[in-house]
């Protein structure tokens, strides 16, 4: 087990070097030059030399690859050309949106699939299968920018002013804050415990359930649901649909009818022995939609006007923000690679007949 | 399952038919041409009786229709707003103009539209029935391209090995390490914002998965004793690659094909909302969507039919495509 998953860490170097000369060539093959996308009508000859001096974009490109490298080599992800500041403190501000956007997108198309597969699955070819087939078919097949503007519709125009209203956008609603956990617990912090303190406050959610803040949990939460409900639909589908078949297959084993000839009740049966065997191959799917939740979470951001990861990289490759698209990209890489490994062994470890070789 | 000899997809070695050597005299063309018919007759017995294969025929073949006689169907010129039009300014046309049909009771006086007016005062329902064409040829055009350049990097991957595998492989890692849709921003970026720019992105960022599928079934066939003997017989290399391995790879390539053109209708969408693919006054659903976005609150319309329009399309490839994989293949029991 060791020796697999350090076989597949090392396998995973050369993909992330790939990834880096990748991101650092495409953004230098961005038309236009940053220091006059961040300046715009100030920009002479003169200070936009001046500018690209100061940060090192004069040089030969290959020196500047090597003088990246380096950085990285430090975790040093430089500063934002445009905003002038370090691009780990954009991350630490924006990345806890994206994933609390994005677990909570999970969640919601975890809770939602899995009954709906087995429904679907138990009752096969009944009408709760084609019921639940047909809102899965169609769930993966609706633009996630059409499904949020929509609910956005329904529930604040449509419901407005009753008890279903949400709130279309945000994360908080105008006069509630929510204080850094260090702030609301009166410690005084400095450094990489103060980062990491700053990284978890910003997920609301989980800052406002530890400080026992309820008015603020519950207007965090009402936010979040619109945004987690139109990026977790496909993936809810698709979940869902991993689950009947998966479950299907299983529950015709020879092993299931055993288990019904042994006398055991049916949820035993469901539960203790097809769920559980079924459950693998829907594992590794839920895995695999990390990917379309970062990607959804570019569009998910802009339209429920939340500042995270996928909204800034959107903005910083408009705006020829060369470092901080080398920055987020480099770490959304990073977290799509590493939740990938994840999976992999888990799956090995969840199926002992999967001998890692 | 029924024994089928003929059955040459699942990489197995073709059985001639008499198993003697020289009362055999049917050539290895002859024997690898004539099984194909009955996979394909079976698929399309198997395909037809699949309720949801067939609802996705019936969506596509009305799309097809559509958009084949679109300037039949449409009312107005999907270009020009109304108020270059004389009778409609009389009438007091204004922009986003929810839907008017006379025969579910909007005024006579009222001119008709029957999805409404856009930003532009232009007559939203000739505008979607335009865009139709573009969802098509954007799927066809974006899988097409990456079924090509895929299926060249799959197959002089498996069928060379060695470096030339190495190098071709690691870079679809590499592609493969992002999220699909945050590369296709990114390369959309560098070419700069324009419907064809946007296909290409796509196009490359789906190349990956064909080159996958490809680069298996070569690898899957390569040391079969049919193509071994093929080579034997001093058949060349590209022969053997177009006649012998690659049918292998149909199969797969069609069932990913006809899914990759949902994914790629939607990120297309994607892409044109964010301003980055098609660009206006081009009658593209995802651009409809996008320049009305902001106006949700007071023009639904606007938002809410071509999203309907692009999730039908969507649609209709997935359940063909699932109907496709199902009926193609000849592992499933039936």
């Amino acid at each position: 087990m060791t020796g697999y998953v350090a076989r597949r860490l090392a396998l995973a170097v050369p993909v992330l070097l790939g990834i880096v000369f990748v991101v650092f060539t495409l953004v230098r093959m961005i038309p236009g030059d940053p220091c006059r996308a961040a300046l715009g009508e100030r920009a002479t000859d003169e200070i936009c030399d001046a500018y690209m001096e100061r940060r090192g974009l004069n040089r030969p490109i290959h020196v500047q690859f090597v003088t990246y490298l380096g950085e990285l080599a430090r975790f040093d992800l430089g500063n934002s050309f445009r905003q002038g500041r370090p691009i780990t403190d954009m991350l630490v501000e924006k990345l806890p949106v994206t994933i609390e956007l994005s677990l909570s997108a999970l969640l919601f198309a975890v809770a939602i699939g899995i009954p709906l597969g087995i429904v679907s699955a138990y009752w096969h070819n009944s009408s709760a299968d084609v019921f639940t087939m047909i809102i899965a078919n169609v769930g993966v097949s609706m633009p996630v920018f059409w499904l949020g503007l929509m609910l956005q519709y329904t529930f604040a125009v449509l419901l407005k002013d009753s008890p279903l209203q949400l709130p279309p956008s945000g994360r908080l609603t105008a006069g509630i804050i929510i204080p850094p956990l260090y702030e609301t617990w009166g410690w005084q912090v400095s450094g990489l415990i103060k980062t990491a303190l700053t990284f978890f406050s910003n997920m609301h959610v989980f800052n406002a359930l530890i400080s026992g803040n309820w008015t603020a949990l519950r207007d965090a939460l009402r936010h979040m649901i619109l945004p987690a409900v139109a990026l977790g639909t496909i993936p809810m589908s698709i979940i869902a649909r991993m689950t009947r078949s998966s479950l299907l297959e299983v529950m015709g084993l020879e092993y299931i009818r055993t288990a019904r000839a042994k006398g055991l009740g049916e949820v035993a049966v469901i539960a203790r022995h097809g769920l559980r065997n079924a459950m693998l191959p829907v594992v590794t799917v839920i895995g695999l939609q990390f990917g379309i939740l970062l990607a959804g979470a570019v569009l998910t951001e802009t339209i429920f006007n939340l500042s995270g990861l996928g909204r800034t990289l959107y903005d910083a490759i408009t705006g020829r923000d060369y470092r901080v698209v080398e920055g987020f990209t480099l770490v959304v890489a990073l977290i799509f690679v590493s939740v990938n490994l994840v999976v992999d062994v888990s799956y090995a470890y969840l199926d002992p007949r999967i001998r890692l070789e | 399952m029924e024994e089928r000899p003929d059955d040459f997809t699942a990489g197995r070695t073709p059985v001639a038919p008499g198993s003697d050597p020289i009362t055999n005299l049917v050539g290895p063309d002859e024997v690898l041409l004539r099984p194909p018919s009955s996979l394909w007759r079976d698929a399309a017995r198997h395909i037809f009786r699949k309720r949801s294969a067939i609802v996705g025929m019936i969506i596509l073949g009305m799309l097809v229709v559509v958009s084949i006689i679109h300037p039949l169907l449409a009312t107005h010129d999907p270009n020009v707003p109304m108020l270059d039009i004389p009778e409609e300014v009389a009438a007091g046309v204004k922009k986003r103009t929810p839907p008017c049909i006379h025969l579910l009771g909007c005024p006579a006086e009222q001119p008709q539209h029957l999805l409404g007016l856009d930003g532009n005062v232009r007559d939203f329902y000739s505008r979607m029935v335009y865009g139709s064409k573009w969802s098509l040829i954007i799927g066809f055009t974006t899988v097409s391209f990456a079924i090509v350049i895929g299926t060249f990097l799959g197959a002089i991957s498996g069928f060379f090995g060695g470096w030339v595998d190495n190098v071709v492989m690691r870079l679809m890692d590499v592609l493969l390490a992002f999220p699909s849709l945050i590369l296709a921003i990114a390369i959309v970026t560098v070419l700069g914002p324009g419907l064809i720019n946007a296909l290409l992105a796509i196009g490359i960022v789906s190349i990956p998965i064909y080159a996958r599928i490809v680069r298996a079934s070569v690898l899957s066939v390569k040391e079969a004793d049919y193509v071994e003997a093929d080579r034997v017989l001093g058949v060349s290399t590209t022969r053997l690659l177009f006649h012998r391995i690659l049918p292998n790879a149909l199969t797969p390539l069609i069932v990913q094909g006809t899914l990759g053109i949902a994914t790629a209708i939607l990120d297309a969408a994607a892409l044109s909302f964010l301003g980055l693919g098609a660009q206006p006054p081009m009658p593209e659903w995802g651009s409809m969507l996008g320049a009305e976005r902001n106006q949700v609150f007071s023009a639904p319309h606007l938002v809410f039919f071509p999203g309907i329009a692009i999730m039908l399309t969507v649609l209709s490839f997935n359940l063909l495509g699932d109907g496709l994989r199902d009926a193609l293949d000849p592992r499933l029991n039936r």
